[in-house]
């Protein structure tokens, strides 16, 4: 479709960097002295198993998290310089859990954004965001209980995005929906990265999920990254053994699903 | 049903009273829960200790509650140097509003408690500040579990406010607690069922506005906002009435009662006196024998009939027994040097304790004194009031005639009547003014030792109207009018079974009957 209905104005989002980055609480570590440079406009997934510090290690790009030591830049511009609040206004979050506001309709959720930084035509942003996240005009007036899971995590989409984000992150977005919508919004939100322009970075525990979305896998285990490495390269044996392994399930999983099409094609009918 | 319904219409003051007293309780309660729940946010460990001492406060009985604040008010006043009133409007609304923050409070520390941690999260990842997030997320959120508190500390302090009425508050508890005393129950339930039909009405506009609030309706909350500003101007309106009279030159004075039938029908003689010169009355009824004098003294209440015995023995302390006249002197002499308080004379009449009998009794066992009495008494059933065998009198009665009765039970006075008439006792301790002592023929025996002390009826006035001579010329008639035979009659026409009339009628009756009617 070449008429697009949606005029964006594409900034391209920034770079990052995360320079030696410690978190503990209490006497477990969170995060082990990370460093980590993300290109402007890539989408980079950090893939661990639950307590690998890939949560944590996100929130600490929107301070969420307050990193012991380290520090981390966005655009060249160290993170910590500004009010928490006002760093997080330029940034979208999004997560499993969503937290739409449950007094709110879906348009003034999609709206809060910019009503926090008072940004004018609110009306006209909302209406875009909705055909961006592709749910119907009419939605607009519905209250979030009235919506589908699938339905709610586009609209905490479109919220995060409203206010001209350039940086979008990601934690465990689509973990709580089923598979199919699931695969779906992976798509969709692949799709508005390259339309917008973004840097995204999204936590997940599936590599599978991973490797489909990301043009990067970051791999993490104990607070550390164990793995770094494009799809193509991940799935050609490289990036490390603790990569490799998570790899392996989806991947035997294909194979087993392959060898199980053939038999079934090759019974007498 | 008709004087039920006469009853309800003679509530207007006390309602609106009541209705000003329960509103400021409950935004004092508001303006103090409000702040602590939004403090509980930021430290989560100083909610739960806040929650610990409401708690704390909720488990003393309401009673206490407002007569605890009666000697600590009175001492921060003293501290301060004076300029606290330790009695009425201020111990009831301090008393009520510390009621009425626990359910706010606690409803207000679990909502936040309860809300979505998501919610939060998204809010800070959004970049609200701590403020944005208070009033565009957790308040809107918590609101309706706030208001159902609200609701709860509304009903409860509207009938915890019934209780003022014992701190000398104006409430819907002045008819309660008149008519407990006086037994006339169409008055206690004239004023339970006004105040049980404020709690639902205001119980039912609130839950409109809580409905509005949780559904995020604009209408009822302002129909409801709106219902009870109304109301509550109209009571403030009906109060103001004399306060706007005070403004024109009009005094007004407030005159205290104790609790039973002979404190109403005094405090009704003197204030239709004073109204007749001029003064704007209130009442202060219903207070206990131990704050009523300290009330006066401190200028809560401007004048009241003590007696003198009661002042001799529980504010002097006196041990000893004087002769009645060298009595009176010598408390006059003591309330002006330590309080200030004058007595201006005694009314005429005593309010002693008696031992009284049947008249054929009496005089088929020839007795006419405690002497005579103290012979027969192994074999004589004594019957008393609740409170008459544990009091310094009935020991000083023993000690000097040698007292000792057959058996003896304690009733509530009125079915320690009834006993006596019925037989089941022979002898009672009555008090010298009661009504009934006449309208059942009962002969009182004489004290040939003086073991009681006098009982006489004082008139006292507040030090700040001890000089003043208007207000002293408007009560000097009172002193030596009243004859126990006049106070007696009186007393039966509130205290009888049938046709009682209110304190008020008793008091014009006996005006009558003494030709003080009209201005002096």
């Amino acid at each position: 479709m070449n008429a697009d209905p949606v005029a964006f104005s594409v900034k391209p989002g920034p770079a990052l960097r995360l320079v030696n980055v410690s978190r503990s609480y209490g006497a477990a570590t969170a995060i082990a002295d990370v460093s980590l440079t993300i290109a402007a406009g890539s989408f980079v997934a950090l893939v661990g198993a639950s307590g690998s510090g890939k949560s944590t290690l996100l929130k600490t790009i929107n301070r969420l998290v307050t990193p012991d030591s380290g520090y981390v830049e966005i655009g060249g511009e160290r993170t910590a310089t500004q009010p928490d609040h006002a760093l997080r206004r330029r940034i979208g979050y999004v997560f499993q859990n969503v937290g739409l506001f449950p007094h709110m309709t879906v348009a003034d959720n999609i709206g809060i954004g910019l009503r926090l930084r008072a940004l004018p035509g609110r009306a006209a942003r909302i209406a875009e965001m909705l055909a961006l996240v592709g749910l119907d005009p009419a939605m607009a007036v519905r209250m979030p209980d009235e919506l589908s899971g699938g339905q709610r995590q586009r609209v905490g989409v479109a919220r995060a995005l409203a206010p001209s984000s350039t940086l979008l992150l990601m934690d465990e977005p689509f973990g709580a929906l089923d598979p199919i919508t699931r695969d779906a919004l992976g798509r969709e939100t692949r799709a508005l990265h390259e339309r917008l322009g973004l840097t995204t970075i999204m936590v997940t525990h599936d590599m599978a999920e991973a490797l489909l979305l990301a043009d990067r896998v970051v791999v993490m285990a104990g607070g550390r990254i164990v793995g770094d490495a494009a799809p193509a390269e991940l799935l050609a044996g490289a990036g490390g053994a603790a990569a490799q392994a998570l790899v392996a399930v989806p991947r035997d999983q294909a194979l087993r699903l392959i060898a199980l099409s053939a038999s079934a094609a090759a019974a007498p009918a | 049903m008709n004087a039920f319904l006469a009853t309800l219409a003679t509530l207007g003051h006390p309602l609106a009273a009541h209705v000003v007293l329960a509103a400021s309780a409950l935004a004092l309660g508001l303006a103090i829960a409000l702040p602590m729940i939004v403090w509980t946010r930021a430290y989560p460990a100083a909610g739960r200790v806040a929650l610990a001492v409401a708690s704390l406060i909720q488990t003393i009985p309401a009673l206490a509650l407002l007569a605890l604040f009666y000697p600590l008010l009175l001492s921060m006043s003293a501290l301060v140097g004076g300029g606290i009133p330790a009695l009425g409007f201020l111990p009831s609304l301090l008393a009520l509003a510390l009621y009425a923050v626990l359910p706010i409070l606690r409803n207000g520390v679990t909502g936040l408690a309860g809300l979505d941690p998501a919610l939060r999260e998204a809010a800070d990842g959004l970049g609200m500040t701590t403020s944005q997030k208070l009033w565009w997320v957790e308040a809107p959120l918590v609101a309706p579990i706030v208001m159902a508190g609200v609701r709860t500390a509304a009903v409860w302090t509207i009938g915890a406010a019934t209780l003022s009425t014992t701190v000398g508050q104006p409430s819907l508890g002045d008819p309660i607690f008149a008519g407990l005393q006086i037994q006339n129950w169409t008055l206690v339930l004239a004023g339970c069922l006004a105040a049980a039909a404020l709690a639902l009405v205001v119980d039912g506009v609130l839950a409109l506005i809580e409905w509005g609030v949780a559904s995020r309706r604009r209408l009822p909350i302002w129909a409801g906002v709106t219902v009870l500003a109304f109301s509550l101007g109209a009571a403030i309106t009906a109060l103001g009435g004399g306060n706007a009279s005070a403004g024109s030159g009009r005094q007004t004075i407030t005159i205290g009662a104790k609790n039973f039938s002979e404190q109403y029908i005094l405090a009704a003689l003197i204030g239709d006196r004073l109204e007749a010169s001029g003064y704007t009355v209130h009442y202060s009824q219903g207070l206990g024998s131990a704050v009523i004098y300290r009330a006066l003294a401190a200028g809560d209440i401007d004048v009241y009939v003590d007696y003198a015995g009661t002042l001799w023995t529980n504010e002097m302390r006196r041990p000893d027994i004087v002769a009645r006249p060298a009595m009176i002197a010598a408390i006059g002499a003591w309330t002006t040097a330590t309080s200030g308080v004058r007595v201006i004379g005694p009314l005429g009449f005593e309010n002693a304790y008696v031992f009284a009998m049947r008249g054929e009794t009496r005089r088929a066992r020839g007795i006419a004194s405690l002497a005579d009495l103290a012979r027969q008494a192994p074999g004589l059933r004594l019957g008393s009031d609740l409170e008459f065998l544990r009091r310094p009198e009935w020991q000083a009665v023993q000690a000097a005639y040698g007292l000792r009765f057959a058996a003896s039970r304690s009733y509530s006075p009125t079915f320690m009547y009834r006993a006596l008439e019925s037989g089941d006792v022979d002898v009672i301790s009555a008090f010298s003014s009661d009504g009934r002592i006449a309208a059942d023929r009962l002969a009182v025996l004489s004290d040939p030792k003086g073991a009681i002390p006098g009982y006489d009826a004082l008139l006292l006035v507040s030090p700040a109207h001890a000089h003043d001579r208007r207000f002293v010329a408007a009560l000097a008639p009172l002193v030596g009018a009243i004859p126990v035979a006049a106070m007696q009659r009186a007393n039966f026409l509130v205290d009888r079974d049938r046709d009682k009339l209110s304190p008020l009628a008793a008091a014009r009756v006996l005006a009558a009957s003494l030709g003080l009617r009209g201005r002096p």
